[in-house]
């Protein structure tokens, strides 16, 4: 129940194959990919009446089978708009409103998704990748049994019986510790506490044998001991099904958990990413030092205030030109070489790491200072 | 932040509750006939002492907001006493309450619906002065001025309507309204739940400045077990209506000693990789059992793995056990009377492999 | 004071078979109960104001030519003399055993469910009651299938294609259905079909005596009626599937991979169906309002149109049987929502 031993397993798959320069992966256009699952410059924009909303722009990773990304950001980074938009869900709810635009490749086992015909990728979702979300009482429709959603999700992808789909609905239930499965399989969403409604959402997530699971949030809506079991469930799970993970958190301790990689997301773009150790023991990007500082420590007393990141966070219309993060960051007046403001950082690898990348004008050599000299010691 | 030992020290408590109990009814039928109650908070005993933070920290329905909302007396008590300041405010009308009012003062948690959206800023914040009919002195705009200055607003922002501002910056509006009385009290309720990671820092801090600028005392309410840490000397654990566990802050976290604040501890998520490998994890089973029916005895036990046959029958009662550091449990852990440290271990890890056996009935 | 926390993990129970049996009990005992009240606030109007307007139902009864003596006689069988609760009673008992009407040896027996006579034919009030009824009936039950049928799906339509040419015309012409009177759509419609281009007959035949004669003397008034409430039905649609389509389930269905029939037709329309019900039991009740118009205008011999005689006449018994029936009606149209509800949603706690 404690520890899976999966991170830091060599074997387990790297995200990238070592010497991959990010430039290569966000290049579009180019031939199918290795890696299960790839992102590749994603862009996701709603057009509203205030303007272009840049929800996310520009966004490129890779993940593995048995792999675990975290997305960690703040509310209107975009991060829960990426796990939509690889879903194929950013649109739903659109009725004859201007429709969003997506452009960008995502490739699934070798399948490109974004030009694919919309059919065929309703056929994948659900059986080849699907989602848990945050608030399982608004997630699961309240005037159908947890069983008839479950042998629903089943039947759609599965040629069976209905008697069939329920036995596989019963085998899941019991699977993610619903007590007396064959008896709560007809239980409404409404007659389940909150644990077990996200219990009976996981179930139901993993009917058809996913090979991608997105969780959204799937922890913020429980009780801290609740979390823990869901936390547990999850990674027990994957540990059993093999699958990739991806999983879409504002909680820093939640990915820490869970997370073998991680990618931070800022305004709509990856400022950072890289193995879950080095972005939070090596982090590269200051407003990843802004998260770790804001965050009060329950494992230990801290005496000095809380570093926050001055500042909110910034609208996705108006996306602050050059580096989005400029205008809260502490250290934008530290020089870099013949850098303008307006120009955008790009992720670039971080010296010594091939996995690590971090989208920061300034040199490396001054980040790693100032982590080392003014940040860490204050945490 | 007040030094612990030093608020120890202070005799005279700020606030004292005594057996504080909050039961809704629930009424059905015809008649509307009560059929039972929600025992949302089922006797509470606690001080808050001059220039300190309490924290209150529990899981959805132990009662942590009703405590709130009873000491700021905008829910009438079913029964118990609240002293403030030795005057007993229990059952005080709302004209009597009025000058209490000044002292005592509430942030809530959602700082989208507890502004009203159509008045400006300055109407919100110098609501508290018409209310109460004074004038600050340099007038009330002035005052108003003064008090976004001071929770890091741009004054100017006077006229502007509280859509315009960030969740953030409407917090610091909500905290800027409770202090414009100069209250020795402030009872905040999940002041920075609803808030980003990054600006509930900022808030956080600003609690901090604003205690020490101004000598507030506070109690602060939080789910969130790393916030707590951060802002309180003493913390009370609830759980189903009741304190489990009252106790200094190092205390608290280090040695915990009811198992339930331990299963607490050891379930929040930390922010270190390296640490998930070696973690001794207490999962426990189930939810919150329902606080209309809550179990009888102790009535955690229903969850607890170290749970035996007096746990059913007998409550235990709030005692202290070391200096400060009061439990409610028959078998606490980390209990003076063990020997040495070097015991403890073992017997931690036992209660972990219990938990662990407990749990895995539950998960397969 | 309600219940501010709600607990988490209460015993939350569907409501089984024996739950919705005896919530039907307890209904039906409040629909007895609201009739009671019903039929007596209705028997004070009628029977009481007219004695302190200086009025005299018996005078009414036997026309302004009568001798004094038939008058008394009159009052004397009808029981007019009695106290009004006696006479209540008497009316009452009337409904569930019969009645006999005497005067001396003149005795009249009126069989259950006895509603007394026509002032002005003599008649019997309930054969005619019975005889108005199938009309209005088929009036209100091939209207209300055709305005439901048609305003929810323009309403659905209308909210999966919002902001197109289609959502505004079809919500231009349901506002000209709301806002345009029954009368004149009605008279128009008579006019056009019937008068000019003579493609319908609607002289109201039984159903019973030519189906087909039936139903073309009826759909003029179904579709005059429906055009006016289904334009209410498809704006209340429309906005509640644009709302229902933004849920968090609809989303979870689209992530299970099913068809977009599926997500709207099985996930969207059953929470959708809610609202629409509400709206629905009103209607239904209220519905002989509407018919009274409708009848007149088409001549149909309904309920609404014996209601209209029955007070240009001062007939009060039939007055009083129509607006019997038409409490009735309402009652019960709002026991089988009430019930339809708690089928529809689960989270509906009958009790």
């Amino acid at each position: 129940m404690t520890d899976l031993n999966k991170s830091g397993t060599p074997e387990t798959g790297a995200v990238a194959a070592p010497g991959t320069a990010v430039g290569e992966v966000a290049a579009a256009g180019s031939p199918a990919p290795t890696a299960f699952l790839e992102v590749r410059d994603l862009r996701v924009h709603f057009p509203t009446d205030d303007g272009l909303v840049k929800s996310v722009d520009g966004l490129s990773f890779r993940l593995e089978k048995g792999r675990t990304l975290g997305i960690v950001g703040e509310s209107g980074s975009g991060k829960s708009v990426t796990s939509l938009g690889i879903m194929g869900l950013h649109t739903a709810g659109q009725y004859g409103r201007r429709k969003a635009r997506i452009s960008g490749e995502i490739w699934l086992n070798g399948q490109e998704l974004l030009g694919a015909d919309p059919d065929e990728v309703r056929k994948l979702r659900g059986r080849e990748m699907s989602m848990i979300f945050q608030d399982p009482l608004s997630a699961l429709h309240p005037y159908y049994t947890i069983g008839k959603q479950i042998v629903e999700a089943y039947r759609v992808h599965h040629e069976v019986t209905k008697d069939v789909a329920r036995k596989r609905a019963i085998e899941l239930l019991d699977r993610v510790g619903i007590p007396q499965p064959d008896k709560r399989v007809d239980s409404y969403p409404h007659e389940f506490s909150g644990g077990m409604r996200q219990r009976a959402m996981i179930a139901m997530s993993l009917v058809n044998n996913p090979e991608l699971l997105i969780a959204d949030e799937p922890t913020t809506a429980l009780d801290v001991t609740v979390q823990a079991q869901i936390l547990d469930l999850i990674r027990d799970l994957q540990k059993e099904f093999g699958s990739a993970v991806i999983i879409i958190t504002h909680d820093l301790g939640v990915v820490a958990e869970l997370a073998d990689d991680l990618l931070v997301m800022y305004g709509g773009r990856c400022v950072e990413r890289g193995p879950a150790e080095k972005v939070f023991y090596e982090p590269q990007h200051p407003y990843t030092w802004g998260l770790l500082g804001s965050m009060p420590r329950i494992d230990r007393d801290q005496t000095d205030r809380l570093i926050p990141v001055k500042g909110s966070p910034p609208s996705l219309i108006n996306v602050p030109s050059g580096c989005a993060f400029h205008p809260r960051c502490p250290y934008a007046d530290v020089p870099r070489d013949g850098i303008t403001r307006t120009e955008r950082p790009e992720l670039v690898q971080v010296a010594g790491s091939e996995e690590h990348f971090s989208a920061c004008h300034m040199a490396q050599e001054d980040r790693t200072r100032i982590w080392t000299e003014e940040i860490a010691p204050k945490l | 932040m007040t030094d612990p030992e030093q608020a120890t020290a202070t005799p005279e408590p700020l606030l004292k509750v005594s057996r504080l109990v909050k039961h809704f009814p629930i009424k059905k039928g015809l008649l509307q006939r009560q059929t039972g109650a929600v025992q949302a908070v089922d006797g509470l005993d606690f001080d808050v002492r001059p220039g300190e933070t309490l924290g209150v920290v529990g899981e959805s329905g132990c009662g942590k907001s009703t405590m709130g909302r009873l000491v700021t007396r905008l829910l009438e008590p079913t029964s118990g006493k609240i002293e403030f300041e030795g005057r007993d405010i229990t059952h005080l009308g709302t004209a009597a309450m009025r000058p209490m009012r000044r002292d005592v003062q509430m942030i809530f948690q959602d700082p989208y619906s507890s502004l009203n959206p159509r008045h400006t800023v300055g109407a919100i914040v110098g609501a508290p002065f018409r209310l109460q009919g004074v004038t600050p002195e340099g007038g009330t705009k002035a005052e108003v001025q003064r008090l976004l200055e001071l929770v890091g607003l741009n004054p100017e922002h006077y006229n502007r309507y509280p859509h315009e501002f960030s969740g953030g910056q409407r917090q610091r509006i909500g905290i800027a309204r409770a202090l414009a009385l100069k209250p020795k009290l402030v009872v905040a309720d999940e002041p920075v739940s609803a808030l980003d990671v990054s600006i509930q820092a900022q808030v956080v801090n600003l609690l901090d400045d604003l205690q020490d600028e101004l000598g507030l005392t506070y109690v602060i309410i939080a789910h969130d077990l790393s916030v707590i840490r951060h802002v309180s000397d003493r913390i009370a654990v609830m759980y189903l209506g009741k304190i489990v566990e009252l106790a200094d802050r190092k205390a608290l976290y280090e040695t915990p000693m009811h198992p339930y604040t331990k299963a607490l501890l050891s379930a929040v998520p930390v922010p270190d990789p390296k640490r998930r490998a070696k973690r001794e994890r207490i999962l426990l089973k189930g939810d919150v059992p329902s606080p209309i029916s809550p179990p009888s005895g102790c009535r955690f036990h229903t969850r607890c793995w170290k749970a035996t046959e007096v746990c059913k029958r007998q409550e235990p009662p709030l005692v202290a056990l070391r200096t400060g550091h009061q439990v409610a449990c028959h078998h606490p852990e980390n209990a003076p009377d063990a020997p040495d440290a070097s015991d403890q271990v073992p017997r931690q890890k036992a209660a972990a492999e219990t938990a662990r056996k407990v749990t895995k009935k539950t998960d397969s | 004071m309600a219940v501010r926390e709600p607990p988490p993990g209460g015993a939350r129970t569907a409501a089984g078979p024996r739950t919705v049996l005896a919530y039907v009990i307890r209904r039906l005992f409040a629909v007895v109960m609201m009739l009671l009240v019903v039929t007596l606030t209705t028997f004070a109007i009628f029977f009481v104001i007219p004695k302190w307007a200086g009025s005299d139902p018996a005078l009414l009864f036997v026309g302004k030519q009568a001798d004094p003596e038939a008058i008394e006689g009159i009052r004397k069988k009808l029981e007019l003399g009695d106290p009004l609760l006696l006479q209540f009673w008497h009316f009452v008992e009337g409904l569930f055993v019969g009645r006999d009407y005497a005067n001396g040896s003149d005795v009249t027996h009126c069989p259950a469910p006895c509603f007394g006579y026509s002032f002005r034919t003599e008649q019997a009030v309930w054969p005619q009651l019975t005889d108005a009824m199938p009309v209005t009936l088929s009036l209100a039950a091939g209207a209300c299938l055709l305005w439901v049928v048609g305003g929810v799906a323009t309403g659905v339509v209308s909210a999966l294609r919002r902001g197109t040419l289609w959502d505004r015309s079809a919500m231009t012409v349901a506002l000209a259905g709301v806002s345009l009177p029954i009368y004149f759509t009605g008279l128009l419609s008579l006019a056009i079909f019937s008068y000019q281009l003579k493609w319908v007959d609607v002289d109201y035949k039984g159903l019973g005596d030519n189906p087909g004669m039936w139903f073309e003397s009826l759909i003029l008034p179904w579709i005059t009626l429906a055009f006016l409430y289904a334009a209410m039905y498809a704006r209340l649609t429309r906005a509640t599937m644009l709302e229902i389509m933004g849920e968090d389930y609809i989303r979870t269905a689209r992530a299970k991979g099913l068809r977009e029939r599926v997500v709207i037709g099985r996930h969207a329309m059953r929470s959708t169906w809610t609202p629409i019900l509400t709206l629905l039991g009103l209607d239904l009740g209220a519905l002989l309002g509407g018919a009274v118009l409708t009848e007149t205008t088409y001549n149909l011999p309904g309920l609404g149109r014996l209601a209209v005689n029955a007070i240009s006449d001062k007939d009060l018994p039939v007055i009083l049987g129509v607006t019997l029936i038409a409490a009735l009606c309402i009652v019960v149209a709002n026991l089988v929502v009430d019930l339809l509800y708690a089928v529809i949603d689960p989270r509906v706690r009958l009790g």
